[in-house]
């Protein structure tokens, strides 16, 4: 079975082409089979290799696939390679099955979309490139997969594309991640010209043999890699992008921009992994990144109203976990909250995709309110979701995963402490947010009733991931993947007293998020209008609100500065020149074509002109 | 064939050739710009004929002969055009075809 391994990018792929070709020919039942099955398929692939693979693990840990050479100029021979190894199969699991689920939602949620067929084409050709990112065992060749699922974001996000505004925000998301995806490529540039080699697993031995911890090289290419990582990422400082990327269909949203194309850089990372250890600066600065992304997420998911764009600073502010597990040397445990992320991301993105379709699109959660009776699965789901979210001790996945996090960079030595107080104020704030969009979008009274029901392809996807978001934590991801990584953190010493109190502290302060949240927005609002009613504390709302005035200053740093340049620089001298070339030549095409006078004399006498002239030139020239 | 003989016979043939393209130049109706296209053929025809006869070589004749090929078929050509012109535009007047007027 592992020997299919190329047929699993290859089944999207295939399913994109003949979607692609088809060109909107199909009926709706038949592109729905051709998309959702293709991925389907692709998932029960991947099952199937991981069963086989867990089954006799390949000597090495690992199976490379060569499919082809791709060039051969002066020595470097990059080839199309395939690589399975732990990381990439946890990696292809997820893609694949949450992927799939998202295509059979996605099959009823989209329907009667003029752009049906389009959009399950590039869904499809998002998930094959998706794949070839994670298979991928040459470095260009993760590169094409990575600008792929750039460019799909970008189609996607722009589905609606009558509408002015969600074309700018696909420019916008295309445009940010770009300044990150140029730093990756300068990395890999330097890379292959330092190591000489483009293969990953290569690359990574020449790079621990030649380069002392800490050289210049390592730290430079670690860096440039980041560059990329944080761009896709949507970590500071190039974050702005994800919050309009919600102008999407909700699906999209739930698998690119929630469950699998952000966490590509956490993947990045963790795939360059011991660069990463030659670098031990830039591996800081990654945790830090990745707390200080967490907590301003937070804080500014706190004081948004459109439950898409909390769901999205909440996404960030998640794969800022994930970077700060990453900065703390605790790699499976960023891996692991990806996976639990996946699940419990996508089933909330998919629940509030039927809560606002019930409601014709209506975002706005203070238009909501009550929808606990009126919409009882999209309500559970939405619970167990934000419970795995706030990691709600025992029974929800990201318990588990946030839980190990939070641990390895306990002990992670002096920087872990401060990480480690960051992701537990997180974890206060984060239960808190969502818990505030629970209450305010379940509870309470009836604002707005909804119409319409879901069938059985909206509601089987959001009750698989319902069981998959409070069983996904029960799953040993970690210890599957410690014999990759090595162990790179010691485990406190079990059994004591102590080592209890820290986990014990994060999991109060979770509930305390879920209390406070409680009291501020149900048991009792007036305690809500007194504080918003103290002094500052408005403006505060406001700067929340606005993701923290992050667009704002690159707008007055970057982009009109930008713009003023394009403007004063209009008509510079050189245009001058160009113009007096062009308009050169519209003078001579004005008088030349005076002569094509469509008169057949005239043309007559004007050979007789020419040969007279020739003649006279050959007889007495 | 005297000298004088192959001038006044060079003379005619020159006279032929300007009234020929004279005739292309002024001329509107197609059949007539036609005929005067034959009137220029003829004279380059004499010119051959006249040279041939001059240097006593046999090439001036068989250049006469391949022109008279080739103005028979042109002929043919251009009356089936001439006609099909007509037929399309139900005039034969060269100055109104301009259609191609760039």
């Amino acid at each position: 079975m592992i020997d299919c391994l190329w047929m699993v990018p290859l089944l999207p792929f295939a399913g994109f082409v003949s979607l692609f070709v088809s060109g909107g020919r199909l009926r709706a039942p038949v592109v729905a089979a051709i998309g959702a099955g293709s991925v389907g398929l692709a998932a029960l692939l991947a099952g199937a290799i991981a069963v086989d693979y867990l089954a006799v693990v390949p000597p090495g840990g690992a199976v490379r696939q060569v499919l082809w050479h791709w060039m051969t100029v002066d020595g470097f021979t990059p080839s199309i390679t395939l690589y399975l190894d732990r990381l990439s199969l946890v990696m292809m699991l997820v893609v694949t099955g949450v992927g799939f689920l998202i295509h059979l939602y996605s099959t009823e949620f989209m329907a009667g979309d003029e752009g049906y067929n389009r959009f399950f084409a590039y869904m499809n050709l998002f998930v094959g490139f998706m794949l070839v990112l994670v298979l991928a065992g040459d470095l260009l060749v993760l590169f094409v997969g990575w600008e792929g699922v750039g460019l799909c974001s970008y189609l996607l996000i722009g589905h609606w594309y009558r509408d002015a505004a969600n074309g700018l925000a696909a420019r916008k998301a295309f445009f940010v991640t770009r300044v990150g995806d140029a730093a990756f490529l300068v990395g890999l540039l330097v890379l292959f010209t330092q190591l000489g080699t483009t293969d990953i697993a290569l690359l990574l031995q020449e790079a621990v043999k030649r380069w002392p911890a800490g050289s210049t090289f390592a730290v430079a290419t670690a860096a440039l890699l980041l560059g990329g990582a944080l761009g896709k990422s949507a970590q500071l400082p190039l974050q702005t992008w994800l919050p309009d990327a919600m102008a999407g269909p909700t699906p999209v949203s739930a698998l690119i921009h929630a469950a699998t194309m952000v966490t590509a850089g956490v993947y990045l990372i963790a795939r360059m992994h011991p660069l990463y250890e030659l670098a031990p600066l830039v591996q800081l600065t990654v945790g830090v990144l990745g707390a200080l992304t967490l907590l301003l997420a937070a804080i500014a998911a706190l004081g948004q109203t459109d439950i898409k764009r909390i769901l999205a600073y909440s996404t960030m502010s998640q794969i800022g976990y994930m970077f700060l597990a990453l900065g703390a040397g605790a790699w499976p445990a960023a891996i692991f909250h990806f996976m639990t992320h996946a699940f419990f991301k996508a089933l909330l993105f998919l629940a509030a995709g039927v809560v606002t379709l019930s409601l014709h699109h209506e975002r706005d959660i203070f238009q909501m309110g009550g929808l606990r009776r009126e919409q009882p699965l999209a309500f559970w789901a939405f619970l167990i979701g934000s419970a795995a979210l706030a990691a709600l001790p025992w029974v929800t996945a990201g318990y588990y995963s946030k839980g190990l996090i939070l641990e390895r960079a306990w002990g992670a030595g002096p920087a872990g402490y401060w990480l480690w107080a960051a992701g537990a104020l997180g974890a206060f704030l984060t239960a808190l947010y969502i818990f505030r969009a629970v209450f305010i979008v379940f509870f309470g009274e009836l604002r707005t009733r909804p119409s319409g029901t879901h069938g059985l392809r909206m509601g089987v996807p959001l009750m698989v991931l319902a069981v998959l978001s409070i069983g996904g934590g029960w799953l040993d991801v970690p210890s599957l993947l410690e014999p990759l990584f090595g162990t790179q953190v010691a485990a406190p010493p079990a059994g004591s007293s102590m080592a209890r109190v820290p986990e014990m502290l994060v999991t109060g302060l979770a509930l305390l998020g879920v209390c406070l949240a409680y009291v501020l927005y149900l048991w009792r609002p007036d305690l809500r209008v007194r504080w918003l009613a103290l002094p500052g504390i408005a403006r505060l709302q406001r700067l929340s609100f606005s993701g923290l005035g992050f667009d704002r200053l690159y707008d007055r740093v970057l982009v009109r500065p930008f713009l003023w340049l394009v403007r004063v620089n209009r008509d510079d001298i050189f245009d001058a020149a160009y113009n007096l070339v062009a308009s050169g030549i519209r003078l001579a095409h004005h008088g030349l074509s005076g002569t094509q006078t469509g008169v057949l004399r005239w043309y007559a006498a004007g050979m007789v002109f020419g040969t007279v002239l020739l003649l006279g030139v050959a007889v007495w020239g | 064939m005297t000298a004088t003989l192959t001038d006044h016979a060079l003379l005619i043939a020159v006279v032929l050739l300007v009234l020929g393209v004279s005739g292309v130049l002024v001329r509107r109706n197609l059949l007539f710009i036609l005929m005067s296209l034959e009137i220029m053929l003829n004279a380059a025809g004499l010119a051959f004929v006249a040279a041939g006869a001059r240097w006593a070589q046999a090439d001036g004749q068989i250049m006469f002969i391949l022109i008279i090929t080739l103005a028979a078929a042109e002929v043919a050509i251009g009356l089936a055009l001439a006609l099909r012109i007509y037929r399309h535009f139900r005039t034969l007047d060269a100055d109104a075809l301009s259609g191609m007027r760039g």
